[in-house]
């Protein structure tokens, strides 16, 4: 047997223990370092010859700013002083106590919050089960409140993870969402009314109701409203009155001599011709940007904002429904590298 | 100290755990009734009394005195204040096995079981974890009816078991196999019911004689 020489380094020789994860902090250690800080920030105070009670977060970062300036660009790697649960993150701290027993009932699972919130929500199930059997028992209908279910929606996974402070994975996220939508379906589940809202909130209703602006009075007593509108780059300005002729003017110019082509015309006239007031209303507009069509465009979408004013709500709904009231999205797309035009690639050649 | 923890080893049944069930208790809950004859592991002929219309019956004698060695070992870790770990794949009493564990104090995992949890387990909780000292199988199969894996997992890391062996399981691994049924609600409930009772009376047996060793 040969004694064979190994030159090792010290960093190959401390044991090999895997990457244990973010530090995890006792309580008491937290404990400490907040009473620490406090502490610290009172010296501080004496320090600088303030009064240690009314010493706030920016007095400190002043004063520290001030006695170990930095030159360092990064702010985060100058020296800072700042209460401890700003630094130390919000995690999990050790789950086990000094003898060694965890905490929580169902630590050894991994995923100890998500499987106890499970467990929570499935004894609540059986509470409602268990009651509803009751009623059955005493032959009362179960009664079934209407619940606003378009007005709420479930937690997020993210906001879920942060309300566990744990990581989920979609599969256990939608169990629980499955879980929850049972829980709520069940005819008696008024009585774990409070326990559902800790995980539903409220969304506000998509179709708000745009108000509609009042009518304004010029000086002659006749009726008008504003309103604006965009199409690709032009940007318009309609001002409607009541009583007239249905005499247009653009930029000052009369629509038969601006635009010249029947096309435009037409969309200007559109929304008019939809509420049946086609010689009722004067018009006054501005326009700028774009070109020919868009401009049109833009016109006729201020033109049935500014419409909007004098018709009833169920006309309103009309144009929405017609299109007269959404801004039209569409805009030049850009070119890419690599690509002749927008769409267009550059001719493919076999050798 | 000494004399709090070598007292209870004198006796065979310090617990008088024999009281808390009977033949007539098992048989009321249905803890005899096994699988189909189809179903049935080679290494549980020994424990099975004899074959009904193709229904396997349990022999309850074996059962007893399985139980009583069962009951009077997780008793005497109780006592010593060891972690008990219930675990069950059955979806049906995985609330109940939870209750259970969280009424006498102890832990339950009625969940998927994740790979390296006992073997990894200073990467999956950190470093200076305690792992759990007994583990009792309310049902040693998992959901796709083959043996859990934590069977095999504590017999790596020397924990030793106890378990509810049904006709279809395998007791091999297991250190102190209890044959009976656990599919029945009423076998579950039962086997609950006695789990508790033993590590209720253990810790409150412990709590006494600590009390009378402080006021020597």
């Amino acid at each position: 047997q040969t004694l064979r020489l190994t030159y090792t380094t010290t960093v190959v020789r401390t044991k090999n223990v895997g990457a244990s994860g973010p530090e995890k902090y006792t309580e008491a250690f937290i404990k400490k370092q907040i009473e620490e800080f406090n502490l610290g920030k009172r010296h501080l105070a004496n320090m600088m010859g303030e009064d240690p009670e009314t010493f706030t977060q920016e007095d400190i970062d002043r004063a520290i700013a001030y006695l170990f300036p930095s030159g360092l660009f990064d702010k985060q790697a100058r020296p800072m002083m700042k209460h401890p649960t700003e630094i130390f993150p919000e995690q999990r701290k050790i789950q086990w106590g000094e003898d060694g027993r965890p905490f929580h009932f169902l630590f050894y699972t991994g995923k100890q919050s998500y499987y106890s919130l499970m467990h929570e929500t499935y004894e609540k199930l059986l509470n409602v089960q268990k009651y509803q059997d009751q009623l059955t028992g005493q032959d009362l209908p179960p009664q079934k409140e209407k619940r606003n279910l378009a007005g709420s929606r479930w937690l997020t996974k993210i906001e879920l993870e942060e309300m566990l402070l744990e990581k989920l994975s979609d599969d256990d996220y939608s169990r629980f969402i499955q879980l929850l939508e049972k829980l709520m379906m069940m005819p008696c589940s008024d009585i774990e009314e409070k326990y559902i809202q800790k995980f539903s909130k409220e969304v506000p209703v998509q179709l708000q109701k745009i108000a509609i602006e009042p009518l304004k009075y010029d000086e002659r007593g006749v009726a008008f409203s504003t309103g604006e509108g965009t199409r690709k780059t032009a940007r318009a300005t309609a001002i409607v009155y009541d009583n007239g002729t249905g005499k247009m003017t653009v930029n000052g110019i009369d629509i038969l001599h601006y635009f010249p082509v029947l096309q435009d015309r037409e969309q200007l006239l559109f929304p008019f011709q939809f509420l049946d007031r086609v010689g009722k209303h004067d018009t006054v507009c501005t326009v700028s940007g774009g070109g020919r069509s868009a401009q049109a465009g833009a016109i006729r979408l201020a033109s049935a904002k500014a419409l909007r004013s004098f018709v009833t709500e169920k006309e309103v709904e009309f144009m929405r429904q017609a299109g007269l009231l959404t801004v039209d999205p569409r805009v030049k797309e850009r070119k890419k590298p690599g690509q002749e035009g927008v769409r267009r690639k550059f001719t493919w050649k076999k050798r | 100290d000494d004399k709090l923890l070598s007292g209870p080893l004198s006796h065979p049944d310090y617990f008088n755990v024999k009281e808390l069930f009977s033949l007539k208790d098992l048989f009321d809950a249905r803890v005899h009734l096994g699988h189909k004859k189809g179903c049935r592991h080679r290494f549980m002929e020994p424990y099975i009394f004899g074959c009904r219309l193709d229904q396997d019956i349990i022999d309850l004698d074996q059962t007893m005195q399985h139980l009583q060695l069962a009951l009077n070992f997780t008793a005497h870790i109780a006592y010593r204040k060891g972690i008990i770990l219930f675990v069950s794949r059955k979806r049906q009493f995985c609330h109940l096995v939870e209750t259970t564990a969280r009424e006498c104090g102890e832990y339950a995992h009625t969940r998927y079981w994740q790979g390296g949890l006992f073997t990894n387990a200073h990467i999956q909780f950190g470093s200076g974890v305690r792992l759990p000292d007994l583990l009792i199988f309310l049902s040693s199969l998992n959901n796709v009816f083959e043996p859990h894996v934590a069977i095999r997992d504590a017999a790596k890391m020397n924990i030793p078991t106890v378990g509810v062996v049904d006709t279809n399981c395998n007791p091999c691994l297991i250190t102190y196999p209890i044959p009976g049924n656990d599919d029945s609600p009423s076998a579950m409930e039962l086997y609950c019911k006695l789990f508790r009772m033993t590590i209720t009376r253990a810790k409150d047996k412990r709590r006494q004689n600590e009390a009378f060793e402080e006021l020597r």
